[in-house]
């Protein structure tokens, strides 16, 4: 859940999309500034953080890749748990991409929570030859179903802090008050403990 | 699918998520399959919906009760203590960052017909009701000897080799009363039956010192802690971990039963369809009774002539392996029953009565106070942890059951519950492995058991890492340092 203090967010931000459309570099092209052409299958490093700074506040986001669990439609109910916000990845070089996003929308809408931010990311923006889906129809289908929705390219780093950007903007500045309250068992000194991250 | 792995882990349980979590942390390649298209096995937490399909049939949850999605009912409820093993697996494998806790509010004891608060500590023994003056003061007493005693300080031990004296002998050194030997041997030293009188003392005391420092660890009314939105949420979390070390997943891999056939020297061929499969254990001359057999043991575990595995299949699909992690029910004829667990859900819209308004609690009533070879159990947890909606109370009972009559057995125990809303009866087998995983390569975890914590199912982890990998399982994380960030 997003949560607030001293204009402080923390808000947790699942991705999803079909294998290849991209998910993972979106990500590494934000929390690190790097792209890789063939970049492998996530493994080892699926737990993000970056923040930013929005206006009246800064947005910590905790964001979730799929591991792979998406491959054979696994992914836990965990993953959606508590979501404040989910970008939707699809290639536009891939029609079936894009049904599929529309599959995982549909499910979020099923498992999520009713004030998630949701945003729609054509990503491969850059490939625009071998366009498959075009613009004007993922925009349609995304202000139907209550989206936002970008073109981006993890390659060539377009629109990609600024889908961020927009989904920061966009969360709710006050969230009532989660309850309960829980707490994150840590392996680090007791005095660290005041910054640690949780998401409730 | 069409692929070959390292260790193929059937069941998403939490013993086979733990374990395909550490060994795909190890660099193995793992598949995981399960043939329900949820996570966790028999220890998943299910919704009013889910729940209502399991033991109502077609009825449907009257409204009442409130959204079927706020509902997370453990099928095996159990607490984590919050120094315990568990605990210290969670903290080595970094799993807790998906994973939100709270304290549970009360631990208490049942004694010649009442409940009371269990004294873990030499003060909380002065303060007890459940022991008379001059009881208070030698339980006091034995207190301070197991608080004070430390493995590597010989002078705390006080002449006493604990490897050497039974927990009998050094209780009888205090003097103390049945009735107290009952509550701390089972409410605190958390043995489920009097066996361990006759052992070494030194587990006894380890465990004493476990529960004194688990209650210390979160300044909460009882040593254990419990995740929020209920235990079903721990599987997910160790598969997630095995899913971004690379593991694969597959949910909703029906027929997954185990078939073993033994050949002289050859290998048992695959079919892709259960008529082929039937028509060629004619040809081969099976009885009709093993025919039928292989009717009803369908996914399967195949083996090669010397009976070790050899992978899996699924759905006419063979994934070749090395090894197979699994519960019980994949492989039924690797497996034997040991016993059974009876026990009631209830939903309820009041805590426990007598519990100081718990909104989590444990009771245990130990086997001598109800006549029982083994004791029963109390556990109750409710909103506070997200696991029911406002108002709502979710409890159980469950024992070791002696008998078949499960309603009629854990009396006692729903009697003290009060008024209920729902109530559920159930009895599920316990088994355990009876294979030598050395020749067939095969690692069966046991069914879980009635214990309220996990002391128990970790011991059986560990034991099968180290069976697996042939190396042992390294835990020693600094619990001292570990602490809590409340929000």
């Amino acid at each position: 859940m997003a949560t607030t203090g001293n204009k402080n967010i923390n808000a947790k931000l699942v991705l999803l999309g079909d294998v290849g459309a991209g998910k993972s570099s979106l990500v590494l092209r934000f929390v690190k500034g790097q792209f890789v052409e063939f970049q492998e299958s996530t493994i080892g490093a699926a737990f993000f953080s970056q923040t930013l700074a929005v206006n009246d506040a800064t947005v910590k986001f905790e964001i979730w890749d799929t591991a792979g669990q998406e491959r054979y439609h696994s992914l836990a109910p965990m993953y959606y748990r508590g979501a404040a916000a989910a970008i939707i990845v699809y290639d536009i070089t891939n029609q079936a991409s894009f049904e599929r996003a529309k599959k995982w929308v549909q499910e979020l809408q099923a498992q999520g929570n009713p004030n998630m931010v949701m945003a729609l990311a054509g990503n491969k923006a850059d490939l625009l030859d071998a366009r498959k889906v075009a613009a004007e129809e993922a925009q349609t289908y995304a202000q139907e179903n209550g989206l936002f929705f970008m073109e981006t390219s993890a390659k060539t780093a377009s629109n990609v802090n600024d889908i961020f950007y927009e989904i920061a903007k966009r969360l709710p500045r006050v969230q009532p008050a989660q309850n309960p309250a829980g707490m994150v068992l840590m392996d680090r000194p007791a005095e660290r403990t005041a910054s640690a991250s949780c998401c409730s | 699918m069409d692929e070959e792995y390292d260790v193929i882990v059937l069941g998403t349980g939490l013993k086979e998520c733990i374990l395909s979590g550490l060994l795909s942390v190890d660099g193995l390649k793992v598949l995981h399959m399960d043939r329900n298209d949820y996570y966790g096995g028999e220890s998943t937490s299910l919704n009013l919906t889910q729940l209502w399909k399991r033991f109502r049939g077609d009825d449907t949850p009257p409204e009442s009760l409130g959204a079927s999605r706020e509902y997370n009912v453990d099928m095996i409820p159990k607490f984590m203590m919050a120094n315990g093993s568990l605990v210290r697996i969670l903290i080595h494998t970094d799993v807790t960052k998906y994973l939100n806790f709270k304290a549970v509010d009360g631990s208490f004891v049942y004694n010649k017909g009442k409940i009371y608060k269990v004294p873990a500590t030499d003060v909380e023994a002065l303060k007890s009701p459940l022991m008379g003056l001059f009881e208070k003061r030698r339980a006091r007493k034995f207190f301070i000897y197991v608080q004070d005693y430390e493995d590597n300080d010989p002078k705390s031990h006080e002449g006493l080799d604990l490897n050497k004296v039974t927990a009998r002998e050094l209780i009888s050194r205090y003097g103390l009363e049945d009735d107290t030997i009952d509550f701390i041997g089972h409410a605190l030293a958390l043995h489920i039956d009097d066996n361990y009188l006759d052992q070494p003392a030194l587990e006894f005391v380890k465990r004493m010192k476990l529960y004194a420092e688990s209650l210390a660890r979160f300044q909460g009314g009882s040593p254990y802690i419990y995740p929020l939105y209920g235990l079903g949420e721990l599987p997910q979390a160790f598969a997630r971990l095995s899913a971004v070390y690379g593991g694969t997943y597959m949910l909703n891999k029906p027929e997954c039963k185990a078939i073993e056939f033994y050949f002289s020297g050859e290998m048992f061929i695959l079919y892709s369809s259960r008529s082929q499969w039937c028509t060629s254990l004619r040809i081969l001359n099976f009885g009709e009774t093993d025919v039928v057999n292989a009717f009803l043991l369908a996914e399967k575990v195949e083996f090669d002539g010397d009976g070790k595995v050899i992978g899996v299949t699924s759905e006419g699909e063979t994934a070749k392996c090395k090894k197979v992690v699994c519960d019980p029910s994949y492989l039924p004829d690797k497996a034997e029953k040991v016993g059974k667990v009876a026990r009631a859900i209830c939903i309820m819209s009041h805590p426990i009565p007598n519990t100081h308004d718990s909104h989590s609690a444990q009771v245990i009533l130990p086997q001598k106070q109800l006549g029982r070879k083994s004791d029963m159990y109390l556990f109750c947890c409710s909103y506070a942890h997200n696991v029911a909606p406002k108002g709502k109370f979710i409890a159980f009972v469950s024992t070791e059951a002696e008998t078949d009559n499960p309603e009629e057995e854990l009396k006692p125990g729903i009697d003290l519950l009060g008024p209920i809303d729902e109530i559920f009866y159930d009895i599920l087998d316990r088994y355990v492995p009876t294979n030598d995983h050395a020749s067939d390569n095969c690692f069966i975890s046991a069914s879980y058991d009635p214990t309220t914590h996990f002391e128990s199912t970790v011991n059986d982890v560990i034991q099968m890492y180290s069976n697996i990998t042939g190396k042992a399982l390294d835990l020693s994380v600094d619990l001292s340092a570990a602490s809590a960030a409340a929000e």
